[in-house]
């Protein structure tokens, strides 16, 4: 099924934002429509955009492959994504990062061995004030999670095993 | 004194479309539609001072006044991509006061004629974006957005969009390429947004906080808000203060109050008491300030800061203790910048690639002199050489650095070199 098909209502909704003869204006909205399933915009999805907006899906590629928060392969179903930037590093975030990942025995950059949750190093979140934190971005957007602890950060990704969706 | 941009630390429930009615909002809205004309709302905002808090800190009204009206349509676009490390004032401002924070827009927007505004969010910024598309559509349903604006001829629509993590749209042209739909690499400027904006048309790009200072300056007029702050500085900031001080946060206060009012009676001092060693005003694109006597007492205004080699910016005030070596701090700035970087001009995407190798070594406790030479040498080649300030940004740290705080580069190399010996 085409993206128009699957969601006719959002895909029109997203168009109507931007002047008719700007339509390409509409490629990142639909980017991300494209990944909430998956994580991750698959070749389907990467045609199907480039018919709706007529562009090249080489086009597509190069956008998908500039911003940090669209991907093209698949990861975690959770994607836990720790600020090591200066003000963040100067609270304890670098070692924060470092606890964390011996606690789930994994590197920076990888994926727990039942694919529930990968750990990225990311860049400044405009939340230095509340050092460590991090953002998850999963099947339903971004969201934020300040002053965290390891423990904290442990019980959360229990919570999300056990939230009951299905795996992929 | 009473709040003018974070309100709701006054007025909690000011998120609220009917609090916020009831404590004035959306009258200087009315005011300027059915009352005055776009000129004289430009003429108000020139004379209040108001200078753009996003970090270039140019004077707004000109900027509006600098629209072609030749060419049409007009466009207003918000800059909420807030990505610079160190910076969180805008956040919270869309959070907490969202209804100012678009009553600014509409206010701009009627400025300069505009009936479709943007606002542009990092795509971090999800769900504020969520947020306020629920904020316009109460503004929508409430008559302040939409056709026939106060029964009159005007009429507005305010749009957000999504970006999808690149520090580089902050840019304005990167802002605007990203906008449609493009990779967000800046343009060459001239000619400038209010000449060749969105779709090339003449566009105002504005930051969250100047554009929430507006309503107020329209209501309460320019010699009020010029009578706060100082000559040069007109009015109030929000300076997002963080690092290592015990009460980090964002604290809105008159320009002029001095680093140590903003570290010592505002962020409760530095944690375990040490001693300040450098500030950086102006988060990571900052030069390094050494935190002397001199520097602690300096007012913090564009002009005062200036004194000290650095500038004041979009006043994200990183504090640094002596616990902490420079060397780390610029190996943590660059790989900041090495990551950022859009890749368009090759002094920045090679040059920040170099400096990075050369820190990783310095800071291994495997640099030479020469390395540190060599390091200040490729980034004084990056300065004055590509299209945006992300170039000449990345190089700020590395300079003062390495010029400020020379012990702190040279320790790990004599210990080194006496290995060798």
């Amino acid at each position: 099924m085409s993206l128009a098909e699957k969601y006719p209502r959002e895909v029109k909704q997203i168009l109507t934002k931007y002047p008719p003869e700007q339509k390409r204006s509409a490629v990142m909205p639909l980017l991300y429509l494209a990944q909430t399933e998956e994580g991750f915009v698959n070749k389907e999805a990467m045609q199907d955009i480039a018919g709706l907006l007529e562009l090249t899906t080489t086009e597509l590629a190069s956008i998908i492959g500039f911003y940090t928060l669209y991907h093209d392969k698949k990861e975690g179903k959770y994607r836990i994504q720790v600020c090591t930037d200066l003000p963040c590093a100067l609270r304890g975030a670098d070692k924060f990062l470092e606890e964390l990942c011996n606690n789930l025995g994994i590197k920076v950059g990888e994926t727990t061995s039942e694919g529930l949750v990968t750990i990225e190093a990311v860049k400044c979140l405009a939340g230095c004030d509340k050092a460590p934190l991090f953002q998850i971005q999963g099947d339903d957007g971004l969201e934020y999670h300040e002053n965290m602890t390891v423990d904290k950060t442990l019980e959360l990704i229990n919570a999300l095993k056990n939230s009951g969706k299905e795996m992929k | 004194m009473a709040y003018i941009l974070l309100r709701h630390r006054d007025i909690p429930d000011i998120s609220a479309i009917d609090v916020y009615k009831k404590n004035g909002g959306f009258e200087a809205f009315k005011q300027v539609v059915t009352r005055l004309k776009p000129d004289e709302v430009t003429a108000i905002i020139k004379d209040s001072g108001l200078r753009g808090r996003g970090g270039a800190g140019f004077p707004t009204g000109q900027k509006w006044s600098f629209m072609d009206r030749n060419n049409w349509p007009h466009y207003v676009v918000a800059n909420a991509d807030e990505s610079e490390p160190g910076t969180f004032k805008d956040r919270e401002i869309m959070e907490s006061n969202p209804f100012q924070f678009l009553e600014g827009v509409a206010i701009t927007a009627y400025a300069v004629s505009a009936h479709d505004a943007y606002i542009y969010l990092r795509g971090e910024f999800w769900q504020v974006a969520h947020y306020l598309d629920k904020k316009i559509t109460e503004m929508e349903n409430a008559g302040f957005l939409g056709d026939r604006l106060f029964g009159l001829d005007s009429s507005l629509n305010i749009h957000t969009h999504l970006g999808a993590g690149a520090y580089i749209c902050g840019e304005e042209t990167a802002l605007l390429e990203s906008m449609e739909g493009k990779r967000g690499q800046p343009r060459i400027r001239p000619p400038f947004p209010p000449a060749f904006g969105l779709y090339g048309k003449p566009t105002v790009v504005n930051n969250v906080e100047t554009l929430t200072n507006i309503p107020l300056i329209i209501s309460k007029g320019a010699a009020w808000y010029k009578s706060m702050g100082t000559q040069d500085s007109a009015g109030v900031k929000v300076f997002s203060l963080s690092g290592r001080v015990k009460k980090p946060g964002n604290y809105e206060l008159p320009f002029g109050k001095t680093f140590r009012q903003l570290i010592y009676d505002y962020g409760g001092g530095v944690i375990d008491d040490r001693p300040v060693k450098a500030i950086m005003a102006a988060g990571a694109s900052s030069s390094l300030i050494v935190a002397d006597k001199k520097a602690l007492d300096t007012p913090m205004d564009y002009a005062s800061v200036r004194t000290l080699g650095a500038d004041l910016g979009s006043a994200s005030v990183i504090v640094i203790d002596d616990t902490v070596n420079i060397d780390w701090v610029i190996k943590k700035t660059i790989h900041f910048f090495k990551h950022e970087s859009c890749g368009k001009c090759t002094p920045c995407r090679e040059g920040n690639y170099w400096m990075y190798h050369l820190i990783e070594r310095i800071c291994n406790g495997e640099g030479t002199k020469e390395d540190v030479a060599l390091l200040r040498n490729v980034a004084m080649q990056m300065q004055n050489k590509c299209l945006c300030a992300l170039g000449e940004f990345a190089t700020m740290a590395v300079v003062t650095g390495i010029e400020r705080f020379p012990a702190d580069f040279n320790s790990r190399i004599v210990q080194m070199e006496r290995q060798h010996d």
